[in-house]
C-alpha cells in the first residue's frame, strides 16, 4: 500500500473541502428559506398555494437532481431572455450558483414535505390549550406548534442534509473542483481509481459522521421530556398531601 | 320562569351579580348529527355546575363552545355579560366577528382537559408561566411566585422542573388545574378532568376540585362523578341527547328525579 500516495491524495482532496462545505452551507440555507415558505403556502389553506406547492414537491422531488442541475445550468441559458437579464444572468452563467440554485430548490421540496408532517404531527390537543389559554394565533405558533413540529421534523431533516452533503459531489460535473472534482481530476491523472476514490469516500463518511451527531446532540438537547425521567438519585422526596 | 324574572330582576339592580355565563339556545350540528339542540345554561358567580349526561348528550361540546373551541351554528354565549360577538362566514356559518374579543374571553375561562392537555415541551413552572406572561402580560417573576405556590396548594411543587410525560395522569391533571388557576379565572370549565385516570389517581383530583368549589370558584365541570356532583356541586344539569332534560339542586335530583331519563342514568351508575 502506497501510503504516501493515500497521504497526498487526502491532503489534496481535503483542500477542496471549504468548496464542498460553501456549495452545501449555502444550498440548505436558501433551502431553508425556500422550504419554509412553501409550508407556510401549504398550510395557508388557500387553493392556489396548496396547488403549487403540490406541483412543485411533485417536479422537484420527483426528477433527478442531476437533470436539474443540468437543466438549470446548461438549459437556462439557451434562453435570450435569461442571457440579457441583469439579475438572472451572473447567477446562471456561474456554476457555482447553479450548484446552489439547484440544490436549494432541490431540497426545499423535501424538507416542506418533512416541515408539513411534522406540523400535521403537533399533538391538536396541546394547540387546542393554547387557544383555550388565551393565545393569539401568532403566540400558539412560537410557544407550542412551532417548538414541538421543530423537534418532530429534527430526525428527518438531519437525514435530509446528510443526502444534501452527497449531492454537493454533483457538483464536479458542472466544472466545480470541489472535493469529488478534485478526486476525479487525480483518478484521470494516476489512474488509481480504488485509492483516489477511498480517499473521498472515507472524507464524505467523517463529514457525515460530523453532521449526523451534532444533529444528534441538538435532538438529545431539545427533548428532555422524550428521555426516561430524571434519576430517583437526585433525591425526589415523596409528594405530601397538602390538601 | 317566575325565578327567570326575578333573577332578571336581581341582575338589572346589582350588575355585579350578572352572570358569569349565560348561554342562550345553544345549536351545533356536526355535519347532519344535530349534537346540540338548543341549550340555555346560566352560572353565577360561586356556582357550582355538574353536568352530567351519556356520551354523546354533547355536555363536552356545549362546554367547548362556551370559549369557542367549538363554533356554535347560533345562540348566544355572554361572558360576565359580555356577548360574545359572532357573524356569518361566506359559507353561511357562524364564525366569531372578532378574535381578540374571543382571546379575552378565553383568558377569562381557564379551561381543564380530559386528557390533560399539558404542553409536553415545556416543564410545569413553564407550562404554568407561559399563558400569564405571554397572554396576560404579566411580569414574569411574580408569576413565577404565583406558579410555585399554586404548585405547592395542589401538592406537587416537588414536580416542578419535571416534563409532563414523566408525571402520572393524577400529577398531570394537578398540574393542568394549577395551570388554569395561573389565570386567575372568573370561571373555571373542567372537560370530564377524571375520565382519562387510573381509579387510583381519581380522588387527588377530585380532593383539588373540592377545594376550589369550597373557596368559591365559579366551575362548569362535565363530569361522570356522580359522588362530586351530588355532593359539591351546587348545580346539577342532565343533558340528554343534546336538550337540558333537567336542572336543579344536586339533593332535590339525587333524591327525587325529576324525569325518567334521569332516573335511567343515575341507575346505570349505581349497579
Amino acid at each position: 500500500m502506497d501510503l504516501d500516495f493515500y497521504l497526498s491524495t487526502m491532503w489534496s482532496v481535503l483542500k477542496a473541502l471549504p468548496l464542498t462545505l460553501e456549495i452545501w452551507f449555502f444550498g440548505i440555507a436558501f433551502g431553508l428559506i425556500i422550504a419554509t415558505g412553501l409550508t407556510w403556502l401549504r398550510a395557508s389553506g388557500y387553493r392556489l398555494g396548496e396547488y403549487f406547492t403540490r406541483a412543485y414537491v411533485f417536479i422537484f422531488r420527483g426528477s433527478p437532481l442531476l437533470v436539474q442541475l443540468y437543466l438549470i445550468y446548461f438549459g437556462l441559458s439557451q434562453f435570450d431572455f435569461v442571457r440579457h437579464s441583469p439579475i438572472l444572468w451572473p447567477i446562471l452563467r456561474d456554476p457555482m450558483y447553479c450548484t446552489i440554485v439547484a440544490m436549494a430548490l432541490n431540497t426545499a421540496a423535501y424538507e416542506s414535505e418533512i416541515f408539513r408532517g411534522a406540523l400535521r404531527a403537533v399533538p391538536v390537543g396541546q394547540i387546542e390549550a393554547a387557544k383555550a389559554f388565551g393565545m393569539s394565533a401568532f403566540t400558539r405558533f412560537r410557544l407550542v406548534t412551532l417548538p414541538i413540529a421543530l423537534r418532530l421534523a429534527l430526525p428527518a431533516y438531519s437525514t435530509e442534509i446528510i443526502l444534501m452533503t452527497k449531492a454537493t459531489a454533483l457538483a464536479s460535473v458542472v466544472t466545480i473542483m470541489e472535493m469529488m472534482g478534485t478526486a476525479q481530476k487525480i483518478q484521470h491523472d494516476t489512474f488509481r481509481p480504488i485509492e483516489v476514490l477511498t480517499c473521498a469516500g472515507v472524507i464524505y463518511l467523517l463529514l457525515n459522521l460530523s453532521i449526523a451527531r451534532l444533529f444528534a446532540w441538538v435532538e438529545y438537547r431539545l427533548s428532555p421530556h422524550l428521555r426516561p425521567p430524571p434519576e430517583q438519585s437526585q433525591q425526589i422526596k415523596p409528594v405530601p398531601e397538602v390538601l | 320562569m317566575s325565578a327567570n324574572v326575578a333573577a332578571a330582576a336581581q341582575a338589572a339592580s346589582s350588575p355585579d351579580d350578572k352572570a358569569a355565563i349565560s348561554v342562550k339556545n345553544l345549536r351545533k350540528c356536526f355535519g347532519d348529527h344535530e349534537v346540540l339542540k338548543g341549550i340555555s345554561l346560566e352560572a353565577h358567580k360561586g356556582d357550582v355546575i355538574s353536568i352530567l349526561g351519556s356520551s354523546g348528550s354533547g355536555k363536552s361540546t356545549m362546554l367547548r363552545c362556551i370559549n369557542l373551541l367549538e363554533t356554535p351554528d347560533s345562540g348566544e354565549v355572554r361572558v360576565d355579560g359580555e356577548l360574545i360577538k359572532m357573524k356569518q362566514s361566506r359559507d353561511g356559518r357562524q364564525m366569531p366577528a372578532d378574535i381578540r374579543q374571543v382571546e379575552r374571553i378565553r383568558a377569562n375561562l381557564a379551561m381543564v382537559f380530559q386528557s390533560f392537555n399539558l404542553w409536553s415541551h415545556m416543564t410545569v413552572l413553564e407550562n404554568l408561566v407561559a399563558a400569564p406572561t405571554h397572554v396576560l402580560k404579566r411580569p414574569r417573576a411574580e408569576c413565577l411566585e404565583q406558579a410555585e405556590a399554586l404548585l405547592k396548594r395542589v401538592g406537587i411543587w416537588e414536580r416542578r422542573n419535571y416534563y409532563p410525560p414523566h408525571m402520572s395522569g393524577g400529577q398531570q391533571q394537578r398540574a393542568a388545574i394549577a395551570r388554569a388557576l395561573a389565570m386567575n379565572p372568573k370561571v373555571m370549565l373542567f372537560d370530564e378532568p377524571t375520565s382519562a385516570l387510573d381509579p387510583e389517581l381519581v380522588g387527588e383530583v377530585l380532593r383539588v376540585m373540592r377545594s376550589l368549589a369550597e373557596e368559591g370558584r365559579t366551575m362548569l365541570v362535565v363530569t361522570h362523578e356522580m359522588g362530586f356532583a351530588r355532593d359539591v356541586s351546587s348545580k346539577v344539569m342532565f343533558l340528554h341527547k343534546g336538550e337540558v332534560d333537567s336542572v336543579g339542586e344536586p339533593k332535590d335530583m339525587f333524591a327525587r328525579p325529576p324525569t325518567p331519563q334521569f332516573k335511567q342514568f343515575i341507575a346505570n351508575f349505581n349497579k
